[in-house]
């Protein structure tokens, strides 16, 4: 059986883009091939910055015949039946076949598809692969119309067996196919023609093409350890960066280079973001003292020379760019420890818009301030430093350095607020304040940086909450999913109870405040509304309160606040919900475990949610809560019936004088010893002490339901047994709501 | 074409040099516009002529000038005012790669001894509505030119695509003279009878256009102008196709795109006075694009347009 070998080969495709064509390739191919009945034995794909190759091995030289047995009309049958019949199958008469059948005679029709060449298969899937190709982003070029990530060139599709090979004959928008490629675009850029993929592989080498990238990268990985070891140095890791630069190079040739003395002292965050982000280049430490002394870049060709040239350029390049890195730094620094410090930069986000509908930074700034004050005790730190924290803590955001290395923000802010000579926790903060960024990141736990990195988030939430720019679909321009992760890892890492309702409803206030601020009455009855829900929580209740005492003509957006935040607010703290959900998931809590403790009081409180829902999904594993989950259900389902039927609710009254059998009266005990102890072990936080109080009613329930009837021909009988299994419905009903549950 | 060997000594040299390849490769090798404009891209020789489907070769140099970048002739690598080389060929012709890599070594780039790559770099100008994909070319890790496949300009698709090459002067003939300030750079022969630098003819200049660009550009008369280019462009395009005087149809494409090319200048000395802001910034944006999108529309409707009598 042939081997296929395809190599399409055009101008530079962007590294980031190559892995994932290299794999559209084979996917589509091998989908292709064998949707046409054409199976291989193996696959591979490769790609450099110029080619895309995928070679499968033990390919079948044609597709199988397949044959399809129809079963038509009755043997004399009218004529416009059987010709129809013909027509569909593409038969004439003769080649029909009568066939006895327990209803008569019938007609059947073979239809035989000859199976294909392997070239003409290959042909029609490359070309259709070719022209629907999944490019993130892809052009036209001349004055074709055919479309590729970058001007396509030729391509290489050959079958080759032992004894030679064939060129699968392809044209496409005058691209014929061939058996040629070429080398290194410098080093070896003549044709080359080849007649299997070892032939392919093993000249593309000679002639400076390394066509694996994985091959690429460990070379390049190796080399650079070795030269950085010789010189007592280190290469610090960064497996994305050695992706990206093995996508630049077909020849792959390493060279060590120095950065000046006077740039040692930049911080080596600094420099290593300069390096990278600018030049591609991997940073070199001092495993001794941490320090970055030099620098590894990856060439692209050997020169006679061993690199000096290119070297140098480097190095000059470097040079400039970090001349710039320090201008700003030492610029940064002046201002971080001048009189005004950083409340220089702080005054200038006044003029930055952070949103035109939320204001400027500035704005922004005083929010979280107040924010970050106000949640302070809840997380063990000191209100005055998170307030300080929370006014610092973009200011870096002005620095000349962040508007160099928007990446830096927050880094910087820690060096600027050390070199001011602010405390420790504030200086911390302003570096801690935008975590977590994803669910991987580290939590911020010191105290302080804890309020910042809420305060920031529920004003960013609240904020586009506020203006109706909520995430849509996979829109989620503002990363606000991000935000409330942020959030939920905070509370949850920190164990920090929160009844975020009451922290939504006052900042979607001072959000209204801050957009409607003109109108003085409207602004005193939402301070007010501000200080009630820091009293009593709820906006619901606070906005009753202010509006009971006001007196006048109430303005006309308190109106509408009054009848749209409590919806708002309702409708981020599902997000929030819905986040958790996804969240919990991952660490396998199953969704409906955490609908039915979100069903419960103090679902805002996302502790407790948490410690609920990870309590009952452990007692739903066990083998008593199976079983009682199928005890509720049942009494759930019986009762739900019989209350529909009659009209009525069961819901109080069952007395166990009525109780006819054993194992009602059973029943009726366990439940009476139930309620207190799961209301107690509830009002406790003791969900563990609350499941194993419900776990003892599993026997109970299921001696009930073995031994009665509930719905007994005794009207007096029957009602109060419903009434008993309201009973459960309730007493379990604490804990969690079970009707949630699967299953 | 003469071949010149050996590196060259100046700035000029450079440029003549290429000049000299790309009018040799069959390029029309045109004057710079005699308007002020951000970039290369703003000539029409490259904006207006990238679209319609007629064939087109140019290349030229462009003086170009960014007020925010001015650094008082101070920055060695900064200026207000500098040149950049344009070549725009439609269709792009299948080995611009190779004509691209001649021209470096026509300037004196060894490509066996220094380190060229493409690197992913796709273009946009939001002003001018156009984009494109290509790269930024590396000569040893410094980026010496852009390199695009125009697939829109003006709103308008790129039907044939042309491929425009830029290229940085200064910091390319910085780099091939091997000089680390730009004032420094020679900028004639270093042995003609009057020697001149960069710094010679610029840095005078350098500080003159960044004192008034930053500090005393008058901003109303500023803002008045910009409503004025804006109102002139439509005003200009509003016109009948057919000329009353002669009784011929006359589109006034490129006097309109003048008036673009004015409002988009006078946003960048605003900009650079400081009186923009964030969220004004886009809106202005915004309003060149819209001038350019209608001088485009108009463009095609002309001959060089692809228009047919």
């Amino acid at each position: 059986m042939p081997d296929l070998l395809i190599e399409l080969f055009s101008e530079e495709i962007p590294a980031r883009m190559q892995a994932r064509a290299a794999e559209d390739l084979k996917k589509r191919v091998t989908d292709g091939l064998v949707e046409a009945g054409l199976t291989y034995a193996g696959a591979h794909a490769l790609s450099t910055p110029r080619r895309l190759t995928l070679a499968l091995e033990g390919v079948l030289d044609h597709s199988p015949t397949v044959r399809e047995e129809r079963k038509g009309p009755k043997v004399g049958a009218p004529d416009k039946a059987i010709e129809g019949f013909l027509r569909g199958a593409g038969l004439t008469r003769d080649q029909l076949e009568e066939r006895d059948t327990p209803k008569g005679a019938v007609y059947f029709a073979t239809i035989e598809k000859a199976g294909r060449p392997a070239a003409d298969i290959i042909a029609e899937v490359l070309e259709d692969t070719i022209r629907n190709f999944p490019w993130p982003k892809s052009m036209r070029w001349g004055a074709g119309s055919l479309r590729w990530v970058r001007p396509l060139h030729s391509i290489l599709c050959i079958l080759s067996a032992e004894d030679g090979a064939e060129v699968v004959a392809l044209d496409i928008d005058g691209i014929t196919s061939g058996n040629t490629t070429r080398g290194h675009r410098f080093m070896a850029p003549d044709e080359i023609t080849v007649s299997s993929f070892e032939d392919y592989a093993t000249k593309l080498k000679r002639a400076y093409v390394v066509l694996d990238p994985a091959e690429r990268e460990a070379a390049i990985w190796q080399d650079a350890t070795n030269q950085a070891f010789a010189s007592g140095l280190e290469v610090v890791e960064d497996k994305g960066l050695l992706a990206e630069v093995a996508g630049l190079v077909e020849w792959p040739v390493v060279l060590l280079g120095s950065i000046d003395d006077e740039f040692l002292e930049l911080p080596p965050e600094v420099l290593q973001t300069s390096m990278k982000e600018h030049q591609k280049f991997f940073s070199v430490k001092n495993p001794k003292t941490g320090r970055i002394e030099k620098f590894v870049t990856v060439a692209n060709r050997e020169t006679a020379d061993n690199g000096a040239t290119i070297l140098a350029g480097n190095q000059k390049v470097l040079s400039a760019r970090l001349a710039d890195a320090k201008f700003f730094w030492e610029n940064d620094l002046r201002t971080a420890k001048s009189e005004a410090g950083m409340s220089a930069w702080v005054d200038n986000l006044s003029n930055v818009t952070f949103h035109n509908k939320l204001g400027t930074q500035a704005a922004r700034i005083d929010r979280i301030a107040a924010l970050a004050r106000e949640i302070a005790p809840v997380v063990g730190a000191d209100a005055d430093l998170a307030e300080q924290a929370a006014r610092v803590a973009k200011a870096d955001l002005s620095s000349e350095m962040v508007y160099e290395f928007p990446e830096l923000q927050g880094l910087m802010g820690r060096y600027y607020a050390e070199a001011a000579g602010l405390p420790s926790a504030v200086a911390n903060a302003c570096e801690q304040h935008y975590s977590p960024l994803g669910p991987s990141d580290d939590v911020p736990t010191e105290s302080v940086s804890v309020a910042v990195a809420l305060a920031d988030k529920m004003d960013t939430l609240t904020g586009f909450w506020a203006i109706d720019e909520k995430p849509t679909g996979s829109k989620d321009p503002f990363a606000l999913r991000r935000a409330a992760l942020g959030v939920i890892r905070l509370v949850l890492n920190n164990d920090v109870r929160v009844r975020l309702d009451s922290v939504i409803d006052a900042h979607l206030l001072r959000h209204e405040m801050a957009q409607n601020g003109d109108d003085p009455v409207a602004t005193r009855l939402m301070q007010d509304m501000l200080t009630e829900i820091a009293d009593h929580g709820v906006f619901g209740s606070a906005v009753r309160t202010v509006l009971d005492a006001f007196d006048g003509d109430l303005p006309k957006h308190i109106e509408q606040l009054k009848e749209q935040l409590p919806d708002v607010s309702r409708d981020l703290l599902s997000f929030f919900h819905d986040r958790l959900k996804v969240f919990l998931r991952d660490q396998g809590i199953r969704h409906d475990v955490i609908d039915a403790c979100i069903a419960m009081d103090g679902n805002d409180d996302l502790t407790l949610l948490v410690k609920r829902a990870r309590a009952l999904e452990d007692f739903l594993k066990s083998e008593d809560g199976t079983n009682l989950l199928q005890g509720f259900k049942r009494a759930n389902n019986i009762l739900t019936q019989a209350e529909e039927k009659d009209g009525v609710e069961y819901s109080y009254g069952a007395d166990k004088k009525f109780a006819e059998d054993d194992t009602e009266k059973a029943l009726f005990d366990a439940l009476a010893t139930s309620e207190g102890a799961i209301s107690s072990a509830i009002e406790a936080e003791d969900f563990a002490a609350a499941m194993g109080s419900m776990a003892a009613l599993r026997a109970p329930v299921d001696a009930f339901f073995e031994a009665v009837q509930v719905n007994s021909d005794n009207e007096v009988v029957r009602r109060n047994r419903l009434n008993l299994l309201s009973q459960i419905r309730k007493v379990v009903g604490q804990v969690a709501d079970l009707t949630r549950i699967e299953g | 074409m003469t071949e010149t060997k050996g590196a060259p000594r100046s700035f000029q040299e450079i440029i003549l040099r290429l000049q000299s390849y790309w009018a040799g490769k069959g390029c029309a090798v045109m004057q710079p516009y005699d308007m002020e404009v951000g970039a290369g891209t703003f000539h029409p020789a490259t904006t207006l002529r990238s679209l319609g489907s007629k064939p087109w070769a140019a290349a030229y140099v462009q003086p170009s000038r960014r007020p925010t970048d001015g650094r008082y002739g101070e920055n060695p690598n900064r200026l207000q005012h500098y040149y950049q080389y344009q070549v725009l060929i439609k269709p792009s012709p299948p080995n611009l790669q190779e004509l691209y890599l001649g021209s470096l070594e026509a300037i004196g780039v060894d490509m066996a001894m220094h380190d060229i790559r493409f690197v992913e770099d796709d273009w946009e100008s939001p002003t001018l509505g156009a984009w494109g994909l290509g790269w930024e070319v590396w000569c040893d890790g410094m980026e010496v030119s852009q390199f695009t496949y125009f697939q829109q300009v003006g709103g308008h698709d790129c039907h044939p695509v042309s491929g425009e090459l830029t290229y940085g002067l200064e910091r390319l003939a910085m780099y091939i003279l091997g000089v680390d300030h730009v004032m420094d750079m020679p900028f004639n022969d270093p042995d003609a009878l009057i020697p001149l630098s960069y710094g010679d003819v610029f840095k005078q200049t350098e500080e003159e256009y960044a004192r008034w660009n930053f500090d005393v550009a008058n901003t109303e008369v500023l803002l008045r102008h910009f409503e004025e280019a804006e109102a002139e462009c439509a005003a200009i395009l509003a016109q009948d196709h057919i000329d009353p005087k002669t009784g011929k149809r006359i589109i006034m494409a490129h006097p309109a795109y003048d008036q673009c090319i004015k409002a988009s200048h006078v946003f960048n000395l605003l900009d650079a006075r400081g009186v923009i802001s964030v969220t004004e910034r886009q809106a202005y944006i915004g309003r060149v694009r819209a001038l350019a999108k209608q001088c485009a529309d108009a463009f095609v409707q002309t001959e060089a347009g692809g228009h047919a009598a």
